[in-house]
């Protein structure tokens, strides 16, 4: 065995890489339960990836066949249900493990300098899913599935001049049909599945260069022993490994609850209307995206004004489309010389909790029908969460913040 | 076990229900796949009457007859009308285009109605007929206004002359078959062969049936579920206490 290793590592570097990356990456030794969310999301991608490749051998991408290839899948292939409850339920679960894994990111300040491009990488990781996801979600081609990404996709019809030919172009014809189908086949299991695992190599190797942060935000790197090891730092593996095993555990029980006992989550997960086939003739009473995608679809009914000309749909897109741009630039906007929550002032923590909030009430707004009530506070909320990184700057500034300690805590 | 899960995701679950169409009020009904005779109850109806127009196109006559034990030999002779194998799907002979002519729209498949629209509609919907002489088939139903289709369980129901109090608390009891507060319907136009409690049990058996063929895995999916759980909870005790163990040393 060990001669087989040797062989191997003349020709291609593998202790290198291992010791690098694993063995000897020394992580901070005071991780808690929010630094299990980057290893469970990827645990979920492969998740999706396996249950994925074979749902596709059975999968049949065309109008005429997609709606009744899926209920062949839960019917009459072997396990094609548990495939197929593995693969829609892991869809929700990676947006809750990587929303989780952001929020971490923003409690302990881990897209400061210098860990910008992680974030960056992260970011686009988040972009991406969200294409992907958009893209899975008309494969069953039923009624949410088509008529969601009729309205999804009629977004850029509100792009001034362009826009009627840019959703044209997406779409590949004047409505949803088998083509639009067919494309968005392709992108899901081919080019976006490669572009996220590239960005997701990157995440991590730009991660593995600078070093983890943790909930203190201290560099452990500054604290050296003799060998050149950080003080406060402990070898992945074994101890993160093990570590994470803890994670999965919780993680896969809640997830086999939800798999087993509650695969359509009273709606939020499989949405009723899906369960009718694909009908261009007949709209669904109450359009809703899938929850994850709730917060910015909020946010676009929110705008309602027409303005310098141009219609409110496309100040909505516009609001959508710079409420996750924003997020981008968040490295910059965060002017404390501390990292962590636990040493920021008041006024961040607040501002945080306040942002949090916000979210997770816009996404439960974008759910239900929308209401001139609900419209005014989707308009607030909006506004506050748009305040959160505007005024960063300013409040990351002028608060005062605790003393850092030397070495980790806790 | 099952009580248990089900109250800790009613708590983390406040938008249960949110994406159920609005329906008016309606007559609650609790689905039990495991009472294997009221399934077959329901199949013998959705077959007699519903499969002469509405297909179950996503579901096999096999799989039917091998979840709900009623013999293939049995299933063959008495309800499969098509002359189809039993191992095909279940089709209708109706052509869409001709039916979509006769009654407005195509009637449509209802392998997956139970997810579409829920137990307690179809439960409802079912007993929701009444006369309603300025509509074409001389029927209008409570729970979905203007339906294109004929009250064809009249023969049983009877016909009721005024709408029928659907959502007023009747219900079928699970587990001893009994109505509670039955007579949707207090004037009669036409009679029935059938007493109201009797056709509540029927259209119990027939929602059951539907609920099953939305979901023909969950006896099975909950069943196995019960052990990944334990399995997971096993493998959590040990994954608990191997990171103890190698902990052990950092401080």
């Amino acid at each position: 065995m060990q001669k087989l290793v040797a062989w191997i590592d003349e020709r291609l570097p593998v202790v290198d890489a291992w010791n690098k990356h694993v063995g000897k990456y020394y992580a901070p030794k005071n991780f808690n339960m929010w630094y299990f969310f980057g290893s469970l999301a990827m645990l979920v991608l492969v998740n999706q990836l396996v249950t994925g490749i074979w749902l596709t051998m059975s999968y049949n991408p065309s109008a005429e066949g997609a709606f009744a290839s899926v209920e062949y899948i839960m019917r009459d292939v072997e396990w094609g249900w548990l495939l197929r409850y593995l693969h829609s339920t892991g869809a929700s679960a990676f947006f809750v493990v990587v929303y989780l894994h952001m929020f971490r990111g923003l409690m302990y300040g881990s897209y400061q300098k210098p860990r910008e491009l992680i974030w960056i990488f992260g970011m686009l990781i988040y972009l991406v899913l969200m294409a992907e996801a958009f893209m899975g979600y008309l494969l069953p081609w039923g009624q949410m599935s088509y008529w969601g990404a009729q309205v999804i996709v009629n977004l850029f019809g509100a792009i001034p001049v362009i826009g009627d030919d840019l959703s044209l172009w997406i779409r590949g014809d004047y409505l949803i049909s088998g083509i639009t189908l067919n494309r968005f086949f392709a992108l899901h299991v081919v080019a976006l599945p490669i572009v996220l695992l590239g960005l997701v190599v990157l995440h991590i190797l730009a991660l593995h260069e600078v070093g983890s942060n943790n909930p203190d935000g201290i560099d452990i790197k500054k604290n050296k022993d003799e060998n050149g090891i950080p003080k406060d730092g402990i070898p992945f593996h074994p101890y993160y490994t093990v570590h994470d095993l803890l994670g999965v555990g919780v993680f896969f029980f809640i997830f086999f609850i939800v798999v087993f006992f509650f695969p359509e989550m009273g709606g939020l997960f499989l949405e009723k209307p899906n369960f009718e086939p694909a009908n261009a003739l007949k709209t669904p009473d109450h359009i809703a995206p899938v929850w994850y995608f709730t917060p910015f679809y909020a946010m676009l009914r929110a705008v309602t004004v027409d303005l310098f000309g141009l219609d409110a749909k496309f100040w909505g897109v516009v609001v959508m489309g710079a409420a996750i741009a924003i997020l981008f630039v968040l490295p910059w906007l965060d002017r404390s010389p501390v990292r962590s929550m636990r040493y920021k002032g008041w006024i961040s923590k607040i501002a945080l909790a306040i942002f949090v909030v916000s979210f997770v009430i816009l996404g439960y707004l974008g759910i239900v029908p929308a209401t001139e009530g609900r419209t005014i506070v989707a308009q607030i909320l909006t506004t506050l969460y748009f305040l959160y990184f505007i005024l960063m700057p300013f409040y990351t500034r002028m608060e005062k913040t605790k003393p850092v300690p030397e070495r980790v805590t806790g | 076990m099952r009580k248990l899960i089900f109250g800790l995701f009613i708590a983390i679950l406040p938008a249960l229900g949110l994406a159920a169409g609005a329906a008016g009020p309606l007559d609650a009904m609790e689905p039990d796949h495991t009472n294997k005779q009221s399934l077959q109850r329901g199949a013998a109806l959705f077959t007699n009457y519903c499969m002469g127009c509405h297909s179950a196109e996503f579901a096999r006559y096999k799989r039917v007859s091998d979840d709900l034990e009623i013999p293939a030999s049995l299933y063959e002779e008495n309800l499969i009308f098509t002359g189809a194998k039993i191992g095909e799907l279940m089709k209708v002979s109706m052509s869409k285009d001709q039916s979509a002519g006769w009654f407005g729209a195509p009637p449509p498949d209802l392998t997956l109605e139970s997810r579409l629209r829920g137990e307690s509609w179809i439960y409802s919907y079912l007993r929701g007929f009444y006369q309603d002489d300025t509509r074409p088939l001389g029927v209008n139903n409570v729970v979905f206004e203007n339906v294109g289709m004929p009250h064809v369980l009249v023969d049983m129901q009877g016909l009721c002359a005024v709408k029928p109090k659907i959502g007023h608390g009747s219900s079928v009891d699970p587990l001893s078959g009994n109505v509670n507060n039955a007579d949707v319907c207090p004037e009669y136009a036409i009679e029935g062969s059938m007493s109201a409690a009797e056709f509540d049990r029927a259209m119990y058996d027939l929602t059951n049936f539907l609920s099953y063929m939305g979901d023909p895995v969950k006896v099975e999916r909950e069943r196995l579920g019960i052990f990944v759980l334990i399995f997971v909870a096993i493998f959590f005790i040990f994954a608990y206490l191997l990171n103890r163990e190698y902990w052990k040393d950092v401080h």
